[in-house]
């Protein structure tokens, strides 16, 4: 499993690293943590844009990680 | 969890459009023309109310920005995203939002100004605004190299606290010492007798206004500087829909109230130097970018309890006291006396912050 760490980095960061992963593996899970709302938010969105499914759990203290289906 | 309807694409496409036309409305109840919210010249006259420069006609401790500042606390308190966060590269942060404040002052306006002058019919806002774009696209080159200040990590209350607390300082401040008419100075308080800094909307509607714009920009996370590098660099037109929500809400506004004045010359509180009008936004545009927000999106992340904004805020507010201290700010005349020179040296601190800070440097 992938997991891109993003906490404690600021737009357009987040969703420039999703880019960067689904670059080199267009098809494989991927999951995303975020810790702030408009990050969640904007990683969300820039997903499903790509097609992807996005179930969100909360994992406290601010942290959500994303899990990012095909 | 819930979702944030205010963050989807027709969310802020409204919050653009009630921003644009709270605007006009604020200049109809006395703030100056074009200028309805501009948070560079707002900081700017905050500076001067406190006597940071001593820029007689632009004094005035303005209640929209602490009304921003406070709207966004609120609403991030009952959402329950206050977060108090920081220690990304605050001094460049620091400096960013002086250059940011300097630049934008060589064009006379942030880029909520820009929107609103183009809405007036100004057309040197068109030079701000290319600028702006300009600048902004810059800093995605830097961000295709792995730019980058730095996490920040959480921190205290007290340290997520403090903006918002210089911030009710201020309103006290003003509470305090009220303007008195014709007078030039309440107390410690500067207050311009005339310029644009006399001119301003009764402070209940100024305070109220804006905290109605902290609130719904908080949750929907309009920011001007977004909606061209997500242009950019990934071809996302949300945020951007929102900045012409904005700019259509404040001309139609305009158009239905008399308010519209077609033209380059003898336009209010702006100068028609094309080329400084854009290299001006160019250097802004860049620092904002790299600092990660516009103006208005950094006092609203100062209220989530970044702490890292609020640093690029008073940096701003210090960067708007020197442009007038050291002669780089533009007036209605023209360019500052220094106005290139701060524009130019501005520029190349920024690119020597975004090479240093790009990982592929």
């Amino acid at each position: 499993m992938r997991t891109v760490d993003t906490r404690g980095l600021s737009c357009p960061q987040p969703v420039l690293l999703f880019h960067q992963a689904i670059a080199e593996n267009a098809a494989e899970p991927l999951d995303v943590l975020v810790d702030n709302e408009a990050s969640l938010e904007n990683v969300t969105r820039a997903a499903a844009n790509k097609g992807w499914n996005v179930v969100a759990n909360d994992e406290g203290e601010g942290v959500f990680r994303l899990e990012l289906r095909k | 969890m819930k979702k944030n309807l205010f963050a989807t694409t027709p969310g802020v496409i409204v919050v653009g459009a009630v921003i644009g036309l709270i605007a006009v409305g604020l200049q109809k109840l006395g703030n100056p023309a074009n200028m309805g919210i501009c948070v560079a010249c707002f900081e700017r006259d905050v500076a001067g109310g406190l006597g940071l420069h001593r820029a007689a006609i632009v004094q005035y401790l303005r209640p929209e920005i602490m009304g921003l500042v406070l709207g966004s606390l609120v609403a991030a308190i009952a959402a329950k995203e206050f977060r108090p966060r920081g220690g990304s590269a605050p001094i460049v942060r620091f400096v960013l939002g002086m250059i940011a404040a300097m630049g934008a002052l060589v064009f006379l306006g942030c880029p909520w100004r820009a929107i609103l002058r183009l809405a007036g019919g100004d057309g040197n806002a068109l030079l701000g605004l290319a600028g702006l774009a300009t600048g902004i696209w810059f800093g995605t080159l830097f961000f295709k190299r792995g730019y980058s200040l730095g996490r920040s990590n959480s921190q205290s209350v007290v340290s997520g606290a403090l903006f918002p607390v210089i911030i009710v300082c201020l309103l006290l401040l003003y509470l305090i010492f009220p303007q008195v008419p014709g007078q030039p100075q309440s107390g410690p308080l500067f207050y311009s007798v005339k310029g644009p800094g006399s001119q301003h909307a009764p402070f209940i509607a100024s305070l109220g206004l804006a905290f109605v714009i902290g609130i719904i920009a908080q949750r929907s996370r309009f920011c001007t500087m977004g909606a061209f590098r997500d242009l950019f660099l990934f071809r996302y037109t949300h945020l951007f829909l929102g900045l012409a929500a904005m700019l259509v809400a404040a001309f139609a506004a305009n158009a239905l109230t008399g308010g519209l004045k077609f033209g380059f010359e003898g336009q209010p509180v702006a100068h028609s130097d094309f080329l400084w009008n854009y290299l001006g936004m160019v250097t802004a545009g860049l620092a904002f970018a790299l600092a990660g927000g516009c103006p208005g999106r950094q006092l609203f992340m100062a209220g989530e309890g970044d702490s890292d904004a609020g640093i690029f805020a008073l940096g701003m507010l210090v960067g708007a006291a020197m442009a007038h201290n050291l002669g780089t700010a533009s007036s209605g005349t023209g360019i500052g006396i220094y106005g290139m020179q701060a524009t130019i040296i501005g520029f190349i601190v920024c690119l020597i912050i975004g090479f240093v800070h790009s990982r592929r440097a």
